[in-house]
């Protein structure tokens, strides 16, 4: 499955959920399939995506929180899992997107091909953990963990590769303040 | 305890001794939380994403820690304009303390001007008036600011 793909399919499922995008294509993706008010994209900062998740969903236990991650978000970030795994908050969803390489910069590989993000997050506590490398399989389980009491966890392998998406166009101040009014409101 | 009473309501970080007395209530005190952060870019990340969720952050960190909030500081706190809290011990203060600390003691606070963070080095004396002036700061500029706390300024 190509991540576009899964970025697509994810945001179908969604409804007034508030996302956290990692930097890099995953947020510019995003930006392109549909840019929503409740989207934070995290423009640089790489690792943090989690963090700014799981600070939210501990702020506002009422919301939502799903963060779009990429392998190498996540394996410069294990130390969050463990993190979650101390407070466990049931509005939280992480979501890696795995193509065992760092697309954004031209494709190197990453440590991922043996990692089983999924597992780690198991160990850690989350409350629903799952791997999924179809579109059919994702919707499927993002539908079931949206609905069950978090915090979720799901491992997506995609392909290698990229579409041609442009740059996020709002500007940091501006992507911080329309996410906090979603958040306040 | 004072940063309660200026309606700060979130913390995170990751322990120094100097700190240790303060996290330790903070831990223990069920009015407010603390989160127990792996590093402290990560606690910057939790404090923004609390932030953004109405909370008032504060993180507590060992200054060596600074070193690793770098680009979190940079590409995150400052570019987004998150006026985020920071209390800095200062490990290798006037070069008196083990090795490991000396050279970021020496440098912490060239570190912080050069990145343009408001910077208060805390007196006991003067403790009360630094912090209600770091409040307005973080207020009005919407920037972090940073406390700096020697040991035996605060127990």
């Amino acid at each position: 499955m190509r991540r576009y793909d899964a970025v697509k399919a994810i945001v179908d499922c969604l409804d007034d959920e508030f996302i956290v995008a990692c930097n890099g294509l995953i947020s510019r993706e995003l930006f392109s399939v549909k840019d929503r008010t409740r989207n934070f994209y995290m423009l640089g900062s790489m690792g943090l995506s989690s963090a700014i998740g799981l600070g939210a969903a501990l702020a506002r236990p009422d919301k939502k929180i799903v963060v779009l991650d990429g392998d190498g978000n996540m394996l410069m970030a294990l130390g969050i899992l463990a993190t979650v795994g101390v407070f466990l908050p049931k509005n939280f969803v992480e979501i890696v997107l795995d193509n065992e390489c760092y697309e954004s910069t031209g494709g190197q590989d990453s440590a991922s091909p043996v990692t089983k993000f999924d597992a780690i997050s198991s160990s850690c506590g989350f409350r629903n953990s799952g791997f999924v490398d179809s579109l059919d399989d994702l919707k499927k389980m993002l539908t079931v963990f949206l609905n069950s009491d978090g915090p979720s966890f799901i491992h997506v392998k995609v392909d290698r590769g990229r579409v041609s998406v442009p740059r996020v166009s709002i500007s940091p101040v501006e992507i911080k303040n329309r996410f906090m009014r979603e958040l306040e409101s | 305890m004072l940063l309660n009473e200026c309606g700060f309501d979130f913390y995170t970080g990751v322990p120094c001794s100097v700190l240790g007395n303060i996290i330790n209530y903070l831990s223990e005190s069920d009015r407010f939380m603390y989160v127990p952060a792996t590093r402290e870019s990560e606690a910057l990340g939790i404090a923004v994403g609390a932030y953004m969720g109405g909370k008032k952050p504060v993180v507590l960190m060992q200054n060596s820690g600074l070193g690793n909030s770098l680009a979190a500081l940079t590409s995150l706190v400052l570019l987004y304009r998150f006026p985020i809290l920071l209390v800095v011990s200062w490990r290798g203060y006037l070069g008196k303390d083990a090795p490991e600390h000396l050279l970021m003691g020496k440098y912490m606070l060239d570190f912080l001007k050069v990145m343009n963070v408001p910077t208060r080095v805390l007196s006991a004396d003067v403790l009360e008036e630094q912090i209600v002036d770091s409040v307005r700061v973080l207020a009005e500029e919407k920037v972090p600011v940073a406390l700096i706390l020697r040991r035996g300024v605060v127990e």
